[in-house]
């Protein structure tokens, strides 16, 4: 108890000092230790923020497949999906809903990346490249329902990597991949994993 | 004595850095005369570039910028036509940090990566200035991904019809197929009638009093305008020598813009109109490096050099104006060609209309646009578009004559362009074969898997 005050006086003390110091500086305003601007009180871990961005992502991308592609191209049998959707009129396929928005997203250079790729994938630019996606995209593959995460440095910058399942959600998932001249698996069924949505946040080092 | 010849010589120096400086910074900053600008020039540029090279501002557009300023100037110019090509390798196919091994190879993310200007003795057809077999850096694995390109190297991917880094619309699988039965001719074979939708030209008041200063009309200027569209149209003299309000003798591109601004648009987007377009006197056939004929070469190039005033005839402008200046191989190998010979006949009431095939036909096309949900036939008046490559010119202009694969064979033979088509094709490019063999093995394999198994 007799050291309660002491640990106050101390504490005041070297809080006056370093207010000191800053005044004399002149660098810092009085409030600067203090951060009160919203949304900047907290951090959030990169992880949480990797899982809430997936969250959305994957929320999208089942709502475009089922609502959109699988009811008017396979049951309202109304207007195809195809990846020359401008030259033929056609919706955008979902993984190029998925791209777009990634690539509008990555103009306005915000701290994350991400893109959907796959061990079997019909475009060979979405097979994976960097040793965390090759090893990320066998986990989930193999363990179902499982995220994979982990760090890796690309380009001199170090990164949290994580890797989500993207599964067949819809019927018009199977049936287009099976199907196309592209693809190297021709046995997809529904609930299969697919591939995986990787999102990248830089960390420091 | 010592510390004044000191001085001397320190005064000597002051006058001759400032006047060096002076003399520099005149040079670069006074608009007259332009020739004193090339003192800067680091190299001479592409062949796409060197008429605007002394408008220097209008890719440097900031002294203290760097790549990013460059790229900006870039996109600047060539960015919608990159849209329109649907570019098949954007930027923003690049940005990913999964690309970072990579891009330390080709920085595919800018545009100077792989054209870099003012370096003539390292630059390829297009302004290209990697060497030709750069796909290999992303594509090195294609021949095991495909056996159709199982063995090719990587020296023709772009150069010998099969494939475009930028415009491959009409060179994607899904294309070929489609039209792996073409016949060598279509059953039309006419270009499309033109159909100027609503921005038809609205009559300008013609009937307004000419202002005072209007010369007198000589009798065959007189003719030449009733004979034109525009006397039909009721377009009177002042709408176009006083559009302004006052006189002008010699009404430039900007007048003629009034009604006919995407035409202008096209053609300052050209080789003919860009020097107009970084305000710089206009181009003349003296400045081309490409062989023009004598005794055009002083000619000022602007609407009026190919639709001479006032007639403004479109059949003149469609090949006599473009051979009174032109004189490379492949202009001067037209006149008797087979695609002259239906020009004449048409001419001669012989053919239908749209049925002849003139300079203007596959240079300055007559090509399909939208806007506001409104489609429009007009002539693109840009002649470089459809040659930047050249299958470019596949869709908009051969297609509308001849099937896909006559028209790529023909496309890819430098030889019969330089001699002017005198007759088919000889050589083949296999991507249509290849398209169509790999859907084959994919119904085969696909047969098989189906099957009941033993
Ligand atoms: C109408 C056809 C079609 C439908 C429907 C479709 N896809 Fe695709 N998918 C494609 C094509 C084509 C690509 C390659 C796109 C590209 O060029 O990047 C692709 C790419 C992918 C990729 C990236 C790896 C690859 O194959 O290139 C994944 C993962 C994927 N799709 C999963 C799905 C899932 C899950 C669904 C349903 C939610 C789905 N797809 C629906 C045609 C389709």
């Amino acid at each position: 108890m007799t050291r309660q005050p002491l640990l106050t006086s101390l504490t005041a003390l070297t809080a006056l000092t370093a207010m000191g110091l800053l005044a004399a500086c002149g660098s810092a305003p009085p409030e600067a230790p203090v951060s009160t601007a919203p949304g900047e009180a907290k951090t959030i871990t990169a992880k949480a923020m990797a899982d809430g961005l997936h969250a959305v992502m994957s929320a999208d991308r089942t709502v475009y497949t089922r609502l959109i592609v699988n009811r008017l191209q396979n049951e309202e049998k109304l207007i195809k999906a195809s990846e020359h959707w401008k030259e033929d009129k056609a919706l955008v396929l979902p993984a190029q809903m998925f791209r777009f928005g990634a690539e509008m997203v990555a103009e306005s250079k915000p701290p994350f990346s991400y893109s959907l790729q796959s061990l079997w994938p019909i475009n060979q630019q979405n097979a994976p490249k960097t040793e965390a996606e090759k090893a990320g995209l066998a986990y989930i593959a193999e363990n179902k329902g499982k995220n994979y995460y982990a760090e890796e440095t690309l380009g001199g910058v170090k990164y949290f990597t994580a890797v989500y399942p993207d599964n067949a959600i819809a019927p018009a998932c199977v049936s287009c991949h099976n199907e196309h001249a592209d693809t190297p698996r021709t046995d997809f069924k529904l609930g299969d994993v697919m591939g995986g949505v990787v999102i990248r946040i830089p960390v420091d080092a | 004595m010592r510390a004044s010849r000191t001085w001397r010589l320190v005064a000597v120096w002051t006058v001759l850095t400032l006047a060096a400086g002076g003399v520099m910074a005149w040079a670069l900053l006074s608009p007259e005369p332009l020739a004193a600008r090339a003192w800067f020039t680091p190299g001479p540029m592409t062949h796409g570039h060197h008429s605007i090279e002394l408008a220097c501002g209008s890719c440097h557009v900031d002294a203290f910028g760097g790549g990013e300023v460059l790229e900006t100037s870039c996109t600047g110019c060539h960015g919608a036509q990159l849209d329109a090509a649907n570019d098949a390798h954007p930027r923003a196919k690049f940005t990913d940090p999964r690309n970072a091994d990579l891009l330390n190879v080709i920085d595919a993310r800018n545009c100077v990566s792989c054209h870099s200007e003012h370096r003539p003795e390292m630059t390829h057809p297009m302004g290209l200035t990697l060497p030709p077999d750069y796909c290999l850096t992303c594509h090195l694995d294609i021949g095991t991904e495909r056996d159709t390109h199982a063995g090719l190297g990587f020296e023709p991917c772009a150069s010998a019809g099969c494939h475009n880094y930028h415009d491959n619309r009409a060179l994607y699988a899904d294309f070929l197929l489609r039209h792996a039965d073409d016949p060598i001719l279509t059953a039309m074979a006419r270009v499309p009638d033109r159909l100027p939708g609503a921005g038809v030209p609205q009559p300008l008041p013609s009937a307004a009093p000419l202002p005072t200063q209007a010369p007198a009309l000589t009798g065959a200027a007189m003719d030449d305008w009733l004979a034109s569209a525009h006397a039909d149209a009721g377009m009177g003299c002042g709408s176009c020598h006083a559009a302004g309000g006052a006189w002008v003798q010699r009404p430039d591109h900007t007048a003629c813009a009034g009604c006919h601004g995407d035409e202008v648009d096209g053609f300052l987007a050209g080789k003919h109109g860009m020097r107009l377009a970084v305000d710089l006197p206009p181009m003349t056939p003296a400045m081309a490096r490409l062989p023009m004929q004598a005794q055009a070469a002083h000619t000022e190039l602007g609407c009026g050099s190919c639709h001479a005033a006032h007639r403004f005839d479109v059949h003149t402008a469609a090949v006599e104006s473009c051979l009174s200046c032109h004189a490379d191989d492949h202009s001067l190998a037209y006149v008797g060609s087979p695609h002259h010979q239906l020009w004449q006949q048409e001419q001669a009431g012989e053919r239908p209309p749209g049925s002849g095939v003139s300079c203007a036909t596959c240079h300055l096309p007559r090509a399909q646009h939208q806007r506001a949900g409104v489609t429009t036939i007009r002539v693109q008046h840009n002649q470089n578009d459809g040659l930047r490559p050249n299958e470019a010119m596949v869709r908009p202009v051969c297609q509308n004559c001849h099937g896909l694969g006559f028209a790529l064979d023909a496309l890819a033979d430098p030889e019969l362009i330089r001699r002017n088509f005198p007759h088919a094709p000889t050589h083949h490019v296999e991507s249509i074969d290849m398209a169509v063999r790999r859907a084959e093995a994919d119904r085969a394999r696909r047969a098989v898997d189906s099957s009941p198994g033993p």
